[in-house]
């Protein structure tokens, strides 16, 4: 047997065959999640065809974040729906409105080195963080894959980058998202896997895996993974108290290219409307004037977004509107004993857990026609976020909190 | 399977919040989305797709959300087919998912323009343009199987019923 890349070993094992890229193949999943805008659709694809069935119940997750709390009376329904199939078919991995996003849920409580997940939901790459393959796929798919366990994929073409050197200042992971899709463009990724090695683990934290992973989507990559090391070991441990088994690449793997970031040298970068791949060094863009900003989605709702948001912060007062949601409840009471809430809320910022409202135009701050929104969610498209009039501008925490601050998109390397 | 239609155009990184907005996704009546179908980028394209036509775009068509209503919606509103330059992975799956059959040609959005009648050949990925033909990528495999079935779901039925006798 020949060396193997991440994706090799991880869909080998998954099909019980060993697998090169272009194959296709009937893969075993080991978990399968929805959340509550799409398991509804999820639930009813498989009432529809008669199979109200669940594969293995310890093996599906469940959390409404889009939802809520429930917007209107069509959500609340949309939610009654699912609980009622959570009751009726015993799941015990439910997560109501009080937890928070899915993808959080995924990387803080399941998700391990070398697994198949699969969810209904494009950000399902998140859990790439951990070194998981995992994808996201429609209601139809996922459906299938409740009832079976098993999907069918084409073997991906395996991509390695690799990170070198420790981040300059207000250097995160949404930084090299957006590095990513300046440079490689939203199209490039189609059909491929990306690796990611950081040279030096403990440089790259696992709140930035996670959003270097939850934008693999918009690459278009199959799946975004980190190749599982110490920081992987110590996120795990710290989360839920055993040690997890790291399956890494062979040495001599190959790949179809090799790219590497230093990351002392990299710039604070924005992506300007209405293109993900529209990437900006933030200082182009500085002066754009600002009317809403959002800190938190499955991208950059994390205790370390907050964290830097509240160093930004502290003592001083917004002139746009900000809105700052953790991603999980985890991360709302970590931030709120860490004192980041008091100054984000001293700051003149709205602040609550655990929906996914904003980011999808779906609640709790929709972009007006003709505003301009900094946000460190993942997606910038028109209309994204309410009007179609509006522009988005996608950015880490730093320029988020001082374009806050300074009611005008900022370079935070003035602080 | 031929499949044919007069041709409405449309450029690259048409993204899932074109397609269908999130607003809409509270719901999954085929009709009441297909009223809503392209609405940011032209409110008027269900009426013109009613007549049954062929979409034709470039990059990476469907990117973005997994939403399977970008799909259902299309469907509905009479488009027969994609032919784009390149597709998102989670589209692609939900279109053939739900029989609508998505055709990969490089240089679509040069070789045919707005308006044209194009015949497609599901299968062998061919595409008629006047006396002009296009060599694009069909639909082969397991995918074929899953849209001639009519969708995944159908897929398993037949696939339970076969595996049970």
């Amino acid at each position: 047997m020949s060396a193997k890349t991440l994706t090799e070993k991880i869909l080998s094992r998954a099909s019980g065959k060993d697998v090169s890229p272009g194959d296709v193949i009937e893969a075993k999943v080991d978990l399968v999640a929805f959340h509550d805008l799409t398991g509804y659709h999820v639930i009813e694809v498989m009432e529809k065809a008669n199979m109200i069935k669940v594969f293995d119940k310890s093996k599906l997750v469940i959390a409404f974040d889009h939802l809520a709390p429930p917007p209107d009376v069509r959500s609340a329904e949309i939610q009654g729906y699912i609980r009622k199939f959570v009751k009726s078919e015993g799941i015990p991995n439910f997560y109501d409105i009080n937890y928070g996003i899915l993808h959080e849920v995924m990387i803080e409580q399941y998700a391990n080195p070398g697994q198949v997940i699969l969810a209904a939901d494009s950000h399902t790459t998140t859990s790439g963080a951990v070194g998981a393959f995992a994808q996201g796929m429609g209601a139809s798919d996922i459906a299938a894959a409740v009832i079976t366990g098993k999907t069918w994929l084409v073997v991906p073409q395996p991509f390695k980058v690799v990170l070198e050197g420790k981040p300059a200042k207000w250097i995160t992971g949404k930084d090299v998202a957006l590095k990513l899709l300046g440079d490689f463009k939203a199209d490039y990724f189609n059909g491929m896997t990306l690796e990611i090695f950081v040279k030096d683990p403990l440089s790259f934290p696992m709140d930035y895996r996670a959003t270097v992973s939850n934008m693999g989507i918009e690459m278009n990559a199959d799946a975004l993974m980190f190749i599982p090391d110490q920081e992987t070991k110590r996120y795990i441990k710290e989360m839920r108290g055993y040690e997890p088994e790291l399956v890494t690449p062979d040495n001599g793997a190959k790949y179809a290219d090799e790219y590497a970031i230093q990351l002392d040298k990299m710039e604070p970068l924005v992506a300007a409307p209405h293109s993900v791949d529209n990437v900006k060094v933030v200082n182009e863009l500085e002066g754009t004037p600002v009317d809403q900003v959002y800190i938190g989605s499955c991208t950059n709702g994390r205790l370390s977004d907050f964290e830097i948001a509240a160093k930004i912060m502290k003592g001083k007062k917004v002139k746009s509107r900000c809105i700052a949601i953790p991603a999980s409840y985890r991360m709302f009471k970590e931030a709120l004993e860490r004192g980041y809430i008091q100054t984000l809320v001293d700051a003149g910022c709205i602040v609550t857990y655990g929906t996914c409202g904003p980011c999808l135009g779906g609640h709790f701050g929709i972009a007006g026609p003709g505003e301009n929104v900094v946000s460190t969610s993942s997606r910038n498209f028109k209309g994204r976020m309410g009007s179609n009039e509006a522009k988005v501008y996608l950015s880490g925490p730093a320029v988020a909190a001082i374009s806050a601050l300074e009611g005008k998109i900022t370079d935070p390397r003035v602080i | 399977m031929i499949i044919e239609g007069p041709v409405i155009k449309f450029g690259d990184k048409i993204d899932t919040d074109i397609i269908i907005p999130a607003r809409y996704l509270k719901y999954t009546d085929p009709q009441y989305l297909a009223q809503h179908v392209m609405e940011p980028l032209d409110p008027e394209f269900y009426k013109k797709a009613s007549k049954g036509v062929i979409i034709v775009a470039g990059k990476v068509f469907g990117m973005g959300s997994s939403r399977e209503q970008a799909a259902i919606a299309l469907k509905a509103a009479g488009v027969k087919a994609i032919v784009a330059e390149s597709f998102a992975r989670i589209f692609y799956r939900n279109a053939i998912n739900n029989g609508l059959p998505v055709i990969t040609l490089p240089n679509s959005t040069k070789e045919i323009n707005e308006n044209s009648y194009v015949k497609i050949n599901v299968e062998t990925g061919e595409i008629l343009v006047g006396n002009k033909v296009l060599k694009g990528k069909g639909i082969t495999g397991m995918a074929l199987e899953i849209l001639q079935a009519g969708g995944i779901m159908e897929y398993l039925k037949k696939m339970q019923t076969v595996n049970r006798n």
